[in-house]
């Protein structure tokens, strides 16, 4: 650790920054479906693992013995696994938005159980619990040295992240976004101004998709390998954590939470890992989860609006509060 | 179709379905899905391994075991303080969390908190007793050979005792005074209220049979297969699939959606592969909710 100088902490924080801003597009997507719209999705995680295994499936050289391997550029891997995230979304949509709101979670919830045996027993698809290597990066092929290498690509991400913001941001505020809230608060009211719920939960839900699609996406393309064990519940638990913590309704505040969570994360991964011995490393994996998970129920007890509350809005050309 | 396949299926079934019956009482009285339900069949299976590991550790010999069965007595007392003390735990999360919430009126706040309560409690279980496996008993049941299909004695006892709980609770709930006020709650709360129910002791009852059930199915899985952390999460979606398949609110459509799905995955583990029988609840589900969303027995809201 002592023997780390500065260039080397700014590369450490550098990669991970780079794991927080691909986090950071989950849970723009989920502020999407549930902070704006009200839709609860419990199976983030298996979207998330849709869009990384599409992206890497389509984008690494062919192996003998796989299916895929087609060698696509990564940015049309990362545009169809926006795609296929957000057409499974919308089916998943289709199938339940017109009933119950319970059903639409426990099927988010089955489904991600579902990605999760694909991803772990179609081998010559995913590669079973090994997953995929040899993901391609995006600037692999400039000389530079390790460092630099880790810089850059927190920087390209950034800029991948603040293009997502900047369009939420006027897409949220635009009518389109306006009638969003108004179906989470009040449905029959936005059904007599002759505007169908159903339509419109659908658009978020599927545009919500394809953001954790591009998160899948990115993943794969920052880390180089997907494996099973990237998507599990836990996965789906901390981008819950994040966005009510950071905020929910609220753009900034996902991305705030995002920071927060993956921070506490890592700090408490890493003191585990310091403090404890070697037997004890596994409980205090779970005693993280613990910790998140009571920091969670706290926050939806006594901080339901999280860090930055939800803005009042009612429409970007008025200059009300 | 094979007759050891269907005998198979009936067993995890009639487990199942136990679940399901706590998903489907808690959904009709609170109008929410628990999935902290799950993490309630973990603390049930593990309740059990502590109490009759004292039992036997007090009491060494003394209890005879019935050739073949590896479920001991101390397992059986086991199983009726797993199943209270299980319920008490829900009983008390509800006071904690869901209440506070409830009271607020946050309803959809509550689906979201249950999700990580079942995260929180399944790490907790994992910090105290790790993801190791746990079995009740080191023994095997060797199975009794009937002909035309071979059942090992634990099972037809955990069969013969989920249903006789099920029964039992079932009665209870058409029959009694307390059934009948947690049915008036989940109409209509308010209304409830005005004719002088206590709905807060309606709404304890409601957890304590609930979380009872879902502890009890959890003894029963760890007999017949392990106890570990992440064996209630693990049901969660088939106990979810079965009561949806039924018609949430009704136990009727519980006990047949935990048999459809007990048999879809005896039919799945022994034709397509063990590792896809979690896909069965899945599938069974997406074609409810297209041909008919409101389950076997369920009514329209």
């Amino acid at each position: 650790m002592s023997s780390l100088n500065l260039s080397g902490w700014i590369s450490y924080a550098a990669s991970f920054g780079t794991l927080v801003l691909v986090q950071s597009l989950a849970c723009l997507g989920l502020n999407l479906q549930w902070g704006q719209t009200g839709l609860f999705n419990v199976g983030v995680a298996g979207i998330v693992a849709i869009g990384a295994y599409a992206s890497a499936i389509l984008t690494t050289a062919a192996v003998a013995g796989h299916i895929g391997g087609y060698g696509w550029p990564v940015v049309l891997g990362a545009v169809a696994a926006m795609g296929f995230a957000a057409g499974v979304s919308a089916l998943i949509g289709v199938l339940t938005l017109r009933l119950r709101t319970d059903y639409l979670a426990i099927t988010t919830f089955g489904v991600a159980v579902v990605v999760d045996l694909i991803a772990r027993n179609v081998e010559p698809l995913t590669g079973g619990s090994l997953g995929i290597g040899f993901i391609p990066r995006p600037f692999e092929s400039v000389e530079l040295s390790p460092d630099g290498f880790v810089r850059l690509t927190f920087v390209w991400m950034a800029v991948v992240v603040f293009g997502v913001y900047v369009v939420l941001q006027r897409l949220t505020a635009s009518p389109w976004g306006r009638v969003l809230r108004a179906l989470r608060e009040d449905e029959k009211a936005i059904a007599a101004l002759g505007k169908s719920p159903t339509r419109y939960r659908l658009q978020a839900f599927a545009l919500g998709g394809a953001l954790m699609g591009l998160a899948g996406a990115m993943q794969a393309h920052t880390l180089g390998f997907i494996a099973p064990e990237n998507f599990t519940s836990a996965l789906t638990f901390q981008i819950w954590a994040m966005l009510i913590i950071g905020g929910s309704g609220n753009h900034r505040g996902a991305l705030l939470g995002s920071l927060l969570v993956s921070f506490l994360w890592s700090a408490t991964g890493l003191l585990a890992a310091t403090v404890l011995p070697a037997d004890l490393q596994a409980r205090g994996a779970a005693l993280r989860i613990v910790m998140i998970g009571v920091l969670l129920a706290a926050a939806i007890l006594w901080r339901p609006r999280g860090l930055l509350g939800e803005e009042v809005t009612v429409s970007s050309h008025l200059d009300e509060r | 179709m094979n007759l050891q396949v269907l005998l198979d299926g009936v067993v995890e079934g009639s487990l199942i379905a136990l679940g399901a019956a706590g998903v489907t009482l808690t959904y009709g009285t609170l109008r929410f899905g628990n999935f902290a339900h799950g993490e309630l069949v973990s603390v049930g299976a593990y309740w059990a391994l502590l109490v009759a590991g004292a039992i036997g550790a007090l009491l060494p010999g003394s209890l005879v075991t019935p050739e073949g069965f590896t479920a001991t007595p101390a397992l059986l007392i086991g199983l009726l303080a797993g199943a209270v003390l299980t319920g008490l735990v829900a009983v008390m999360i509800d006071n904690l969390v869901y209440r506070p919430l409830r009271d607020r009126g946050a309803a959809m706040a509550v689906s979201m908190a249950s999700f990580g309560v079942s995260m929180a409690m399944r790490a907790a279980l994992e910090v105290g007793f790790s993801a190791r496996p746990r079995y009740y008993s080191d023994e095997l049941s060797i199975a009794w050979d009937l002909g035309f299909a071979r059942i090992a004695p634990d099972r037809v006892l955990v069969w013969a005792l989920s249903m006789l709980i099920f029964m039992a609770v079932a009665l209870y709930l058409t029959r009694s005074r307390t059934g009948r006020e947690m049915r008036a709650v989940g109409e209509n709360r308010q209304l409830a209220e005005v004719v002088g129910i206590d709905v807060r002791r309606v709404l304890r009852m409601t957890w304590l049979i609930g979380g009872g059930l879902a502890g009890a199915a959890g003894v029963g899985i760890g007999l017949l297969v392990q106890v570990r952390p992440s064996m209630g999460a693990e049901v969660l979606l088939p106990m979810f699939a079965a009561a949806i398949v039924g018609g949430l609110g009704s136990l009727r459509g519980a006990l047949l959606g935990g048999l459809l799905i007990g048999w879809g995955e005896a039919v799945a583990v022994a034709y397509v592969g063990a590792e896809w029988r979690a896909a069965v609840s899945l599938t069974l589900l997406v074609v409810v909710l297209l041909v008919r969303p409101t389950g076997l027995f369920g009514r329209r809201e």
